[in-house]
Formats: structure tokens, sequence, C-alpha cells
């Protein structure tokens, strides 16, 4: 059967995390919100987080409608950025958007991505790079907003 | 001699290729449609032989360019059957002709609380426009709404198209839902009440026979790439009274008559409204398809696309995980489908029936108030066009069954 191609993309983790998306619920009160949409499409996500006086994300949630890429790199997104520093997420960031763009990265930054490395597979379907990073482009966008905020306060 | 419409693909080497090792099935027409040899040939003799800018020149070249582009000219205003060629605007494409009617005839003669009437099934290319220019004047935009089965409801019509309206604007035929509007009698009406009507062709001059004076629409607008010509052509037909007591477009070289330190005076129609050097290549290939679909004749090609539509669209409609969006009746319906598989996404739809050589779009289709409107975020589209066989409708079923497959513990939850 030639869809076993798609094997590739859609491995058991991917429709896992569509099947059952962790994270998937608005929260009260959320420091940060984010709303990104992919204009191709319409996909929207709504990112909530969560940040305490440290920096670290000590809870985050999505809602919107998608893809199951989209929503599973959703909810591998919150998993893997949960618990840590503003920082450090947008490092991840930055290392899965070289990821599925096909950039060199280092293996011990992949590492970090915990299930969300597995979006690397992305690479050969160039049509659905912006399914797999809407989310992460959220997080970016929601922790720079924030980050944009303090700075000018600090100036 | 009329070519057998069945077997047309060796003029369309592109088809003839493996996608994702699959022999491609070519889906995606209502998006932009694959060139034949004989309109590749035809810009390829053009740039090789008669290459040079029209209107603006004594030598041989200069004269043969010119003749070809209003040669071009005189097949649109035959196959559209305008009245005269004076009539028959080339543009970029059905966006730049929607774009020039708003800001030539709507600047001109909108005022603030006047009405616009579009449907809620346009384009955003017959959308934005009008939006636009009713925030500029501070008058009101109006949409026709839709029956239950996704065709145009005309009691709302009749209720929406008042004497306050000034314009009323509709597509000929849907890009996403495959409906074929009665525009005669939108025309009839808007007329009743003094209001000029827009017809967005994109979508049938492709696919079927259309008589602009048969219409009676005021202005017919249409894309060059989607009936088999290049991209970045395209027409604007409109009614010689109302083109000729319209300001310019853009201004430039060649839509003037005289030019003086601090006034000008305008061409004639059409050149009227065709500033600055043209897509001269561009019409020339738009003729060179004309030529093509002529000799196949216009309602060949739409028997064709109806007998694919017979098979394919009660495929889909029995098909209980499968949704359709627009008329389920085959015969009101052109070759554009859209529906979902239901519980899937269309991207992971459209990812995997490309797997299998299937190219379909997958997206909002450029009318998110129409998405809004059937309560939906993106829908997958198969449209089909002359170079389509029975074999292309088989392949596309079986890609959906082998999807559902793939997918089915999703589906298992979706039901
Ligand atoms: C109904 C309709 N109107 C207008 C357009 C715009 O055509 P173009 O992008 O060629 O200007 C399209 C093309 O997608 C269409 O389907």
């Amino acid at each position: 059967m030639s869809l076993s191609k798609l094997n590739s993309l859609y491995r058991e983790v991917i429709l896992d995390h569509a099947d059952h998306p962790h994270h998937k619920h608005a929260l009260t009160d959320a420091t940060t919100t984010m709303t990104v949409k992919n204009p191709t499409c319409g996909d929207v996500i709504n990112l909530d987080i969560d940040l305490n006086e440290d920096d670290v994300i000590t809870n985050i949630g999505f809602t919107g409608e998608g893809c199951t890429i989209s929503q599973s790199s959703a909810s591998m997104m919150s998993d893997a950025v949960l618990g840590k520093t503003k920082d450090d997420a947008l490092k991840m960031a930055k290392t899965f958007s070289d990821m599925v763009m096909g950039k060199q990265h280092y293996q011990a930054d992949l590492d970090e991505l915990d299930d969300a490395a597995i979006l690397s597979s992305i690479v050969s379907f160039p049509a659905r790079i912006k399914c797999a990073t809407l989310s992460w482009w959220a997080l970016q966008r929601a922790l720079l907003s924030n980050q944009q905020e303090e700075s000018d306060g600090e100036a | 001699m009329k070519t057998d419409i069945s077997d047309l693909r060796g003029d369309f080497p592109i088809l003839d290729q493996l996608v994702n090792d699959e022999p491609l099935t070519y889906l995606d027409n209502a998006a932009t449609a694959q060139k034949p040899n004989q309109v590749v040939a035809a810009l390829t003799h053009f740039y090789q032989t008669d290459n040079a800018n029209v209107h603006r020149g004594v030598h041989t070249l200069a004269e043969r360019a010119t003749v070809a582009y209003e040669d071009a000219r005189h097949k649109v205003t035959h196959f559209i059957n305008a009245a005269e060629p004076a009539e028959v605007i080339f543009t970029k494409g059905a966006t730049d002709s929607l774009n020039l009617i708003a800001s030539t005839y709507g600047e001109a003669n909108i005022e603030a609380g006047d009405e616009i009437v579009i449907s809620i099934m346009e384009h955003h290319s017959n959308l934005i426009p009008w939006q636009q220019l009713v925030l500029r004047k501070h008058a009101t935009l109006k949409y026709i709404e839709l029956t239950p089965t996704g065709e145009l409801d005309m009691a709302d019509a009749d209720t929406k198209i008042t004497d306050k309206t000034k314009i009323v604007a509709v597509a000929h035929a849907s890009n996403v839902m495959g409906t074929v509007n009665p525009i005669v009698a939108l025309t009839k009406m808007a007329h009743q009440h003094g209001a000029i009507m827009v017809c967005d062709g994109a979508q049938a001059v492709p696919h079927m026979p259309v008589d602009v004076q048969a219409l009676d629409v005021d202005f017919y607008a249409f894309s060059g790439h989607k009936m088999m010509a290049p991209t970045g052509i395209g027409v604007l037909y409109g009614k010689r009274d109302l083109l000729a007591a319209m300001p310019p477009y853009q201004f430039g070289g060649e839509m003037i008559n005289f030019v003086h330190r601090y006034e000008s005076t305008w061409n004639e129609l059409p050149w009227k409204f065709e500033a600055g050097t043209q897509n001269i290549a561009g019409a020339v290939g738009l003729g060179a398809a004309i030529d093509y679909l002529e000799n196949l004749g216009m309602s060949n090609v739409q028997a064709h696309e109806q007998q694919l539509v017979n098979s394919l669209l009660p495929q889909l409609t029995a098909d209980h995980q499968i949704e359709v969006y627009g008329p389920n009746d085959p015969v009101r319906h052109t070759g554009v489908i859209a529906f979902n598989i239901k519980g899937l996404h269309p991207h992971d739809v459209a990812t995997a029936l490309d797997m299998e050589g299937v190219a379909v779009r997958a997206g909002h289709h450029c009318a998110q108030p129409l998405m809004e409107t059937l309560g939906l975020v993106a829908t997958a589209r198969a449209s089909l066009y002359i170079y389509n066989t029975q074999d292309d409708v088989d392949r596309l079923i079986h890609a959906l069954n082998e999807t559902k497959e793939f997918f089915s513990h999703e589906l298992i939850k979706a039901e």
C-alpha cells in the first residue's frame, strides 16, 4: 500500500498526541496569551502561558483547531517547555525551527525537545512545515512580547 | 476538425509524470490549469519571431506584435460574445479586473448611503475591493445568503437588492461549492433597481459557454491562467457606455492621447485602461488557449466535465464518512467539489492524497466569509478540467479510501 509513505510523517507518537492532546485547555488569568493563525488554511492556536517571577513556565495550555500535525505539535511543544525557563524555551523554539527547516542543530539540543523532535520528518513534507511550527511560533511570540514589555520597562 | 476530448493528455506533457512514485492526478484546476503544447508553442513562436512593443513603432516587428496582441483581443471578443473589441480590456487577471471596476466605476459612482450587494460565496477578490470601497465611501455592503443546498438564495437577493443598490457583484460559478449562479435573473433584478451588474467569471469562462450579451451583465471579469493561458493575463469586459464614462485606472504610456504640461487627454477604448507595456505574450497565449478551447467546443468541454462530475459527486455524497459542501445534484454542479473526510483535517487529507499522486487543494480557498458561514475552517477541494479522465476520478476515490484506512482510528473517534 503506497500510503506506507505516510508512516514517516504520521508516526504513532504524533497520532497519539493528536488523538489525546496534552494541555489542551485554556488557562484562566494566564500571564501571557497569544493567538496565531496559519493564513494558508485558517488554523488557529491560542496559547496561554503562566510565567512565575523567575521566568519559569509554570503552566501552559492551548486551544484552537487544526490538523493532526499542528495539534500534535502543540501538545508536544507544551510538554517540552513546561517547567523550562523563558530563555530555555526560546532556545528550544529556535532548535525546533532549525530542525524542521533542515538546518544544522546539535543532537543535545534535539534531545531537549522530547517527543517534539520526532517532527524532524516534516522536512520531507515542505507544504506541512507551517503546520508543525504554528504552536512554536505562538510560543516565541508570547514569550518575546512579554520580554518586550519588560525591556521597555527597564529602559 | 474537432479533437477528441476524451484523449487530450498528449497535449499536456506535465501530466505525464510520477509524483511520489505515483502517476500524477492533477485535480487542482480551480487554482490554475495546465498549459497545452499549443499555448507554450504560441509563446515560443511570439518570442522567437514577433517580439516587440505594441502600438509604438513603425518597424515590422512592432507591427507584427501589435497585430498579434490585437488579434488576441478579437479572439476574446468572439469567445465571450462581446459587442466589439473596444469592450475587452486586458488586465493581470480576475483580481486586477475587479479592482479596476471598484477603483474607477466604484470610486466615481458610489456615495455615502449607497449599497453594494455581493454574495456570501464570493472569492476574496470579488469581496475585498467592495468592502474597502464602502469603507472609503461610507456606503453599505450587503450579502446574499445561501439556501441549505449551497445555492444562492434568490428570495434573499430580492430583499437585499433595492433602489439603494448601486452595484451587484456575484460570481458566475463558485470556486468552492461548484454552484452556478443565476446571473441572468440577478442582472434583471439589479437593472430593475438601477444598479449595475458585475460578474466574476473566473470559474465559469474556462468551463462553459459564456455570452456576456445574453447575460446582459455590465462588467465581466476572468483570468487567463485558469483556462490554460499563462499567468498574468486576464480580461475585463465592460459595456462601452460605462467604460467610456469611467475615469482611467492607471496613468502612463499607451493610455494617453495628448499629454501637455498640466493636463492630458485619454486614449480611446480599450487602451484607456491599459497603461504601460502590457503582458503582450500573455495575451498571445490567451489567444492560443481560446483557439484550443474553441477547437474542442465549449459545450463539449462542459459535457466532458459534467460526465466526470456525474461519476465523482454521487460516489462522494454516498460515502457516509465524507461530507460534501454545495449542491448534491451533479447537474447543478461544475467540476469544483469541496469536501471533507469527517474527523480529518483537510491538510492531512491533502498530504495523504499527494502521496498517492493526487493533487487537490486544502484550505479556505480565498473565501473565508463563506467558510465561516458554513461553520468550517477549511475543506479539501477537487476540481476537474478537460484533460481529466474517469481514471483520475477512480484514482481520487481509491486514494480517499486509502486515506480513510490510514487514519481509521481517528475516524472512529469522530463517529
Ligand atoms: C471565483 C474566483 N474569482 C476570482 C479569482 C481570482 O483570480 P486571480 O487570482 O487569477 O486574479 C479566483 C481565483 O482563484 C476565483 O476562483
